[in-house]
C-alpha cells in the first residue's frame, strides 16, 4: 500500500512538471497557432540558470528560481521578435520547423553553457523525506506537485481576470479583431513566449530537483510534454493539466509494477506509456480530453 | 473530331520551322502522358543510361552514396504519396523502414546465437519487407484517420517511439540494443548482389551490382507511384488533401482512401528499408529514430511535394549534402570535426541547422520545392525571349 502511494505520489511530481511544460505549448500554440520545439531547450536553461545564480552568484534559492524564470522570460520574447515574428502568416508547419531551428541554437547555447557535467540546483528538498498520513514520501514530490499547480493556477487566474489575460483571450481568439479593438497583437505573442519559457524554465529547474541533478541530455523530458498536450487537447490549459498528471501516474505505476506483472514488454516500458495512452484516447476522442473539436468549412 | 483534325494538321504543316507542337494534346490518353514531350522522353532516357553507366566511371565510395540516393528516393516517394499527395502529414516514416528493414533481415538474414532468420531469396525477402509493413500501415491508418494536422503529425511521431521500443525488446528478431543483427544476403536467385561478377566482359564491383538493382527498383517503384498518381486514386488522394469534407461529398470514401494512402506508403518505406539495411551491412534498434522520419520529410519539402521527380531530386541533394558538409567543414573555422574537439558547433549540428533552414526556406520561398525552382527555369527558357 505504501509503495503504490509513493509510486502515486511520485506519479503526480513528475506529472505536474509535464503538466507545467504542456500549458507553456499550449499558451504558445492558443496565442499563435504554433507548436514550439523549443521548449525542451528553454527547459534546460531555466535549470542551469537556478544553477548559476543559487551556485555561482550566491542567491538564496527562493530568489533564484523568479530570478531565472524572469531570465527565460526575457530570452523567451527575445526569441519571439527575432525569430517566430517573421513568420506570422506562414504556414503553420514553417513556424514549427524555425522553432526546430530555435531548439537547436539554443541546445548548443546550453550545451556549451553546462558542459558536460551534471549540476545541481541547490533546492532545499534533496532526499529528504516527511511523514503525512503515517507515510513517509519524498519531500521533492511535494514541492514539485504544490509549486507547479500554484503556478499553473496563478497563470489560469491571471489569463482569466486581468486585462492581459483578456487581451491575451482575445488574440487567441481572433487576432485580426483583437488588433481592431486595440489591443497589441504582437505584444501579446511576445508576452506568451515569456509566460511559456519562463514555465519551462520552472519546469527545468523542477527536473533538477531531488537526487540526480540535471545535464543537458535531460532536455528530451520535455519530449514527454507532446503527448501530454495531445492527450489534453492542444488548445486547453485544463487539459494539459489532467494530461499531464494522468500521463505522469501512469508512468510512474508502470515503473513500479510493470517490471513483476509484466516482464514482457521489456525494460523501459514507461517511456512509451504516454505515447501509447495518448494513441488510445486519440481513438475515442480526436481532439483529445478537451481540446475544442476543429469546425470545418467547405 | 474538328479539333482532333485540326491539331494534327497544324502540327504537320508546321513541323519544319515549329518542330511540332509538343503541349497540343489531342486526345485523353496524350494528355495523361507520362512522358509527354519529346524533350522529356530524351532527357528521361539520357538520365538514366547516365545512371546505369555512372558507376563504372566513379569511385566506389561515390557509388554507395547513388546507391544510398536509390534507396532514400524510394522511401521518398512513398512518404511523398502520403504526405504529398494524400496530404496526410507522416512524422512515422521511420518507424514503417524499420519495420521493413527487420523483416528483410528476418527473411533473409543468417541466424546467429540467438538471432533468427531465414536465409531466403531476395525474391521472397523484399516483397516481405514491402507487404508487413503495408499491413501494418494498413492496421494502423484507420485511427491516424480519424485525426487531422498537427494531432496526426504527434500520432505518428509516436508510432516512431513505440517501434523503438519493440525494437529494442523483441532481441530474436532485432539482436537488441547496442549490438543489433547482420543484414539479410543479396540472393538473387544463386547471383550475389553484393559480390564481384564479370558479365559479358564488363567487370562488376561489389557495389555495382546493388547499387544497379536499387536503381532498377526505384525505375519500376517510380513509375508504379507516378501511375497511381495520376489513376481515379491519385486524383482521390488529391481531392483528400485540398478538401476532405468537398471530397467526401463529391463520392471520394475519404477513410479507404486515407487508409490505401498510408498503405502504399508503408509498402515503399518497407522496400526502402530492405534495402538500406543491406547498404548498412549491421542494424541496431537506434538506426530508426525520429531523425529518419525528419531526413525523409527534408526529402520531399526540399525536393518538391507532391511531385514524384521532386522525391528523386530531394533524396539526392539530402544524401549528398552531409557529404559537402564535410568536405567544406575543415575550411570554416568555427566548426568542430568530431564530438570531442573544440569549435562552435560540429559538422553534424551544422547539418541539422542548414536542413531546418533549408525546409523553412523553401517553405515560405518555393512551396513546390527544387522541382519548382527547376520548371521556373523551364518555363523562363520555353517562352524566351518573351520572357514575362
Amino acid at each position: 500500500m505504501e509503495e503504490l502511494l509513493v509510486s502515486v505520489l511520485r506519479g503526480l511530481g513528475i506529472g505536474s512538471t509535464y503538466a507545467l511544460l504542456a500549458v507553456g505549448f499550449v499558451i504558445i500554440y492558443r496565442a499563435t497557432d504554433v507548436v514550439n520545439f523549443a521548449q525542451p531547450a528553454l527547459m534546460i536553461l531555466g535549470a542551469y540558470y537556478v544553477s548559476l545564480y543559487v551556485h555561482n552568484i550566491g542567491m538564496p534559492f527562493v530568489l533564484a528560481v523568479p530570478a531565472a524564470m524572469l531570465t527565460l522570460a526575457l530570452i523567451g520574447a527575445i526569441t519571439e521578435r527575432i525569430a517566430l515574428r517573421p513568420m506570422v502568416g506562414e504556414p503553420a508547419f514553417s513556424a514549427a520547423m524555425v522553432t526546430v531551428g530555435v531548439f537547436i541554437v539554443l541546445f548548443i547555447v546550453a550545451f556549451r553553457l553546462i558542459g558536460p557535467n551534471v549540476i545541481t540546483v541547490g533546492d532545499p528538498w534533496g532526499l529528504e523525506r516527511s511523514t503525512i498520513f503515517g507515510i513517509r514520501v519524498p519531500q521533492v514530490d511535494l514541492a514539485k506537485i504544490v509549486i507547479s499547480l500554484t503556478t499553473i493556477a496563478v497563470v489560469g487566474v491571471v489569463l482569466k481576470r486581468s486585462r492581459v489575460g483578456l487581451a491575451m483571450r482575445a488574440t487567441a481568439l481572433d487576432q485580426e479583431v483583437a488588433l481592431a479593438q486595440g489591443v497589441d497583437v504582437g505584444r501579446m505573442f511576445g508576452l506568451a513566449w515569456a509566460v511559456s519559457a519562463a514555465l519551462a524554465g520552472l519546469a527545468g529547474m523542477l527536473i533538477g530537483t531531488g537526487s540526480g541533478g540535471v545535464g543537458p541530455l535531460d532536455a528530451f523530458i520535455a519530449l514527454k510534454a507532446l503527448p501530454v498536450v495531445i492527450l489534453g487537447g492542444l488548445d486547453s490549459i485544463k487539459g494539459a493539466v489532467y494530461a499531464g498528471l494522468i500521463v505522469g501516474v501512469a508512468e510512474s505505476l508502470t515503473r513500479s509494477y510493470q517490471p513483476g506483472f509484466a516482464p514482457f514488454l521489456g525494460a523501459n516500458f514507461d517511456v512509451v506509456v504516454p505515447y501509447l495512452i495518448m494513441i488510445l484516447v486519440l481513438m475515442i476522442r480526436p481532439y483529445g480530453l478537451f481540446g475544442t473539436p476543429e469546425i470545418q468549412r467547405v | 473530331m474538328t479539333l482532333q483534325r485540326l491539331g494534327q494538321g497544324t502540327s504537320r504543316g508546321s513541323r519544319a520551322t515549329l518542330r511540332g507542337r509538343p503541349e497540343l494534346h489531342t486526345d485523353y490518353a496524350a494528355d495523361q502522358a507520362i512522358l509527354d514531350t519529346k524533350a522529356k522522353r530524351v532527357w528521361t532516357l539520357a538520365i538514366v543510361v547516365l545512371a546505369v553507366v555512372a558507376p563504372f566511371l566513379l569511385d566506389r565510395d561515390v557509388q554507395q552514396l547513388l546507391t544510398r540516393v536509390s534507396i532514400y528516393a524510394i522511401g521518398g516517394i512513398g512518404l511523398n504519396l502520403v504526405t504529398g499527395y494524400a496530404g496526410q502529414v507522416s512524422l512515422g516514416h521511420a518507424f514503417f523502414l524499420g519495420l521493413g528493414a527487420y523483416t528483410a533481415a528476418f527473411f533473409g538474414g543468417v541466424p546467429t546465437g540467438n538471432v533468427r532468420g531465414l536465409e531466403l531469396d531476395v525474391l521472397v525477402w523484399l516483397p516481405m519487407a514491402g507487404l508487413v509493413p503495408m499491413v501494418v500501415g494498413l492496421l494502423v491508418a484507420p485511427l491516424a484517420a480519424r485525426v487531422r494536422g498537427l494531432y496526426l503529425a504527434i500520432l505518428t511521431l509516436g508510432l516512431v517511439f513505440v517501434g523503438e521500443h519493440v525494437w529494442r525488446e523483441a532481441r530474436t528478431f532485432t539482436g537488441g540494443p547496442g549490438v543489433g543483427r547482420r543484414a539479410p544476403l543479396p540472393q538473387l536467385l544463386g547471383f550475389d548482389l553484393h559480390a564481384r561478377h564479370t558479365i559479358l566482359g564488363v567487370d562488376l564491383d561489389r557495389e555495382t551490382s546493388f547499387y544497379l538493382f536499387c536503381l532498377l527498383l526505384l525505375v519500376v517503384l517510380g513509375v508504379l507511384a507516378r501511375n497511381l498518381a495520376r489513376s481515379k486514386m491519385g486524383r482521390a488522394f488529391a481531392a483528400v488533401r485540398d478538401r476532405d469534407i468537398a471530397a467526401e461529398i463529391m463520392g471520394v470514401p475519404l477513410l479507404e482512401t486515407k487508409v490505401l494512402a498510408f498503405g502504399v506508403s508503408s509498402f515503399y518505406a518497407g522496400i526502402a528499408g530492405g534495402l538500406y539495411t543491406v547498404l548498412l551491412g549491421q542494424i541496431t534498434p537506434e538506426n530508426w529514430g525520429l531523425l529518419v522520419s525528419i531526413d525523409f520529410l527534408a526529402v520531399i519539402l526540399i525536393g518538391g511535394v507532391a511531385t514524384i521527380t521532386g522525391s528523386i531530386i530531394g533524396a539526392a541533394f539530402v544524401v549528398v549534402l552531409p557529404r559537402i558538409v564535410q568536405g567544406v567543414a575543415p575550411s570554416i573555422p568555427f566548426i568542430s570535426g568530431g564530438v570531442g574537439e573544440g569549435g562552435l558547433i560540429t559538422v553534424f549540428q551544422l547539418q541539422t541547422m542548414l536542413y531546418g533552414g533549408l525546409i523553412v526556406a523553401f517553405l515560405v520561398l518555393e512551396p513546390r520545392g527544387m522541382f519548382g525552382l527547376w520548371l521556373r527555369v523551364r518555363n523562363y527558357w520555353k517562352a524566351w525571349p518573351f520572357s514575362y
